[in-house]
């Protein structure tokens, strides 16, 4: 059998499933055993799903949650980035700092959320600190192993054609680094998009994703819950596949650091 | 001809390798000490109230007092269990769905695309809905915590059971071995490296939201909640106190995990020393 029509028949196979899957969990919610408001059927979370995004309420709220993302990962790669390569290249920094990530790292980072209320009252402060804390983490980590994990005989190369501590920086260190950075760029977003709905479900402000889904318990609301959670699904697979798989190809597939991943 | 060196005294190449010990245990509480300082300093300034920002002997007492009531243990020991309970579950679905996956193609066009629709949602996600579906409590913690351990479990068993070499199955059924002695002599051996990392991936997810589920799912014990019900009285010492042990809980989970972790990585890679 060919490839191609192996191929076909997976994809057939993939769509069957969830057309089984969806049809039992159809099933389920019409066979009025369970109550419809803690089990809607699909056509009433695809209603809720097109309410929320005509009027605009949804859209809203995944932009809170991206912008305490980006604000919360921004902060950590500003600090985790530098900090972490410095650990790499020096050190006394590096006999500093590893001790006391260490001591943090296995903290999770909602176990800070409600000391953080304490510190800075309800809203995205605590959020964004939140996420930062989840994020920094992986980011320095992956960049303090990244510099350590630069070949020395390019260093040592680069050094003997002549080039001087910036040349060296920039032209082999960074570079060679760079599989680990975005690797821990990745798991920093990957950590942080998990923080930031978990921060929210408990500093509860009054937007974002993770609010929208914890406010809707209250009121037995189980398909605007799944039409948020839909919503997350699709901001998540996006992220991770178009950002991610475009800043790879740009930068260290395209470099023959790393192989493109064919799929 | 190198130079003799007499042979230094047995007492004296004890004592000198316990010095080395007591310096690098110098040099790591040396960045603790600093950070402990500069709290100590803070806190006395009178910068912030003492309740929200208690200084460090105030934290030690709250966490000598609870601990001394039993109350801590009684706290920790359910978050334990909780993540044992749920990991276990996770454990046994996880490896048994990832080896069928792996081995027939029929059950991985079915599984996968269910698995790879649920795991890019953060586990926390799915915790108001559990929470309407199974009420609060213990099951719904327990069945989240084993819900999101579960998804790298499956992933890296999967992956562990498609990477063992073809060469070795077909050889080994070259040489006679049935379907039995196939998957315990050769599939489960070359896949446990990648079986392992899932577990500990699975067991560290699993740890970082469990916190979390303990603060919306109302259960009366457990770490998250100590510290989430110690927000109702400022009482910003015993939230401290609880995320020291944490930390201790922690540490100890992370320990395990991260020396397998290198040692299937970095150094079987041999990128790293």
């Amino acid at each position: 059998m060919s490839a191609k029509s192996e191929r076909t028949r997976s994809l057939t196979r993939a769509a069957a499933t969830l057309l089984v899957a969806a049809a039992a969990y159809e099933a389920t919610a019409r066979s009025g055993y369970f109550p419809p408001a803690l089990l809607p059927t699909l056509p009433a979370i695809a209603r809720a799903l097109v309410a929320t995004m005509l009027d605009g309420s949804m859209p809203l709220h995944a932009l809170h949650t991206l912008y305490r993302v980006a604000a919360g990962l921004a902060l950590a790669v500003a600090v985790g980035l530098p900090l972490g390569i410095l650990m790499g290249r020096a050190a006394p920094v590096e006999g500093f700092v590893l001790p006391l990530a260490s001591a943090l790292m296995p903290i999770p980072s909602l176990a800070w959320v409600p000391v953080f209320i304490l510190w800075f009252g309800l809203g995205d402060t605590v959020s964004i600190l939140i996420v930062f804390y989840a994020a920094l983490f992986p980011m320095l980590l992956n960049a303090w192993s990244g510099v350590r994990a630069v070949n020395p005989l390019w260093l040592r190369a680069a050094a003997a054609m002549g080039a001087d501590e910036r040349a060296l920086f920039w032209k082999v260190i960074v570079p060679g680094a760079s599989p680990f950075i975005i690797a821990g760029l990745r798991q920093a977003l990957l950590r942080a998009f998990i923080a930031v709905i978990g921060a929210e479900m408990i500093a509860a402000s009054d937007w974002g994703l993770g609010w929208v889904i914890f406010a809707a318990k209250e009121f037995l609301n189980a398909d605007v819950m799944l039409a948020a959670l839909i919503v997350i699904g699709g901001i998540g697979f996006a992220l991770e596949r178009l950002a991610f798989g475009a800043l790879e190809r740009a930068t260290v597939v395209r470099w023959g650091m790393v192989q493109a991943v064919k799929d | 001809m190198p130079e003799l060196v007499p042979a230094a005294p047995r007492a004296s190449i004890t004592a000198e390798r316990a010095k080395g010990r007591l310096r690098g245990a110098a040099r790591t509480a040396f960045p603790f000490l600093v950070v402990g300082a500069a709290w100590e300093a803070v806190a006395h300034a009178g910068l912030f109230p003492p309740r929200l920002f208690p200084p460090l002997e105030a934290v030690g007492a709250a966490l000598a007092r609870l601990a001394a009531s039993g109350i801590l243990l009684h706290h920790a020991a359910e978050t334990v269990l909780r993540l044992a309970a749920g990991f276990a579950l996770a454990a046994l679905v996880g490896v048994v769905l990832g080896i069928v996956m792996g081995r027939s193609r029929r059950a991985e066009d079915i599984a996968l695309p269910l698995v790879s629709i649920g795991a890019p949602i953060p586990g926390l996600a799915y915790a108001p809905l559990f929470l309407l579906w199974f009420g609060t409590g213990n099951l719904t913690t327990v069945l989240l915590v084993a819900f999101v351990s579960a998804f790298p479990i499956v992933f890296n068993t999967w992956t562990g059971v498609k990477a063992v070499k073809n060469v070795w199955v077909r050889s080994a059924q070259a040489m006679g071995a049935d379907q039995a002695r196939l998957f315990r002599l050769v599939i489960l051996p070359g896949a446990l490296p990648y079986i392992l990392t899932g577990l500990r991936l699975g067991l560290a997810q699993g740890w970082r939201i469990l916190v979390g589920v303990e603060m919306l799912a109302a259960v009366p014990w457990g770490l998250g909640w100590l510290i989430f019900g110690a927000r109702e009285f400022l009482a910003t010492d015993v939230m401290l106190a609880g995320i020291a042990v944490i930390a201790v809980i922690g540490l100890a989970l992370e320990k395990l995990v991260f020396r397998r972790l290198e040692e299937f990585t970095v150094v079987r890679w041999g990128m790293m020393t």
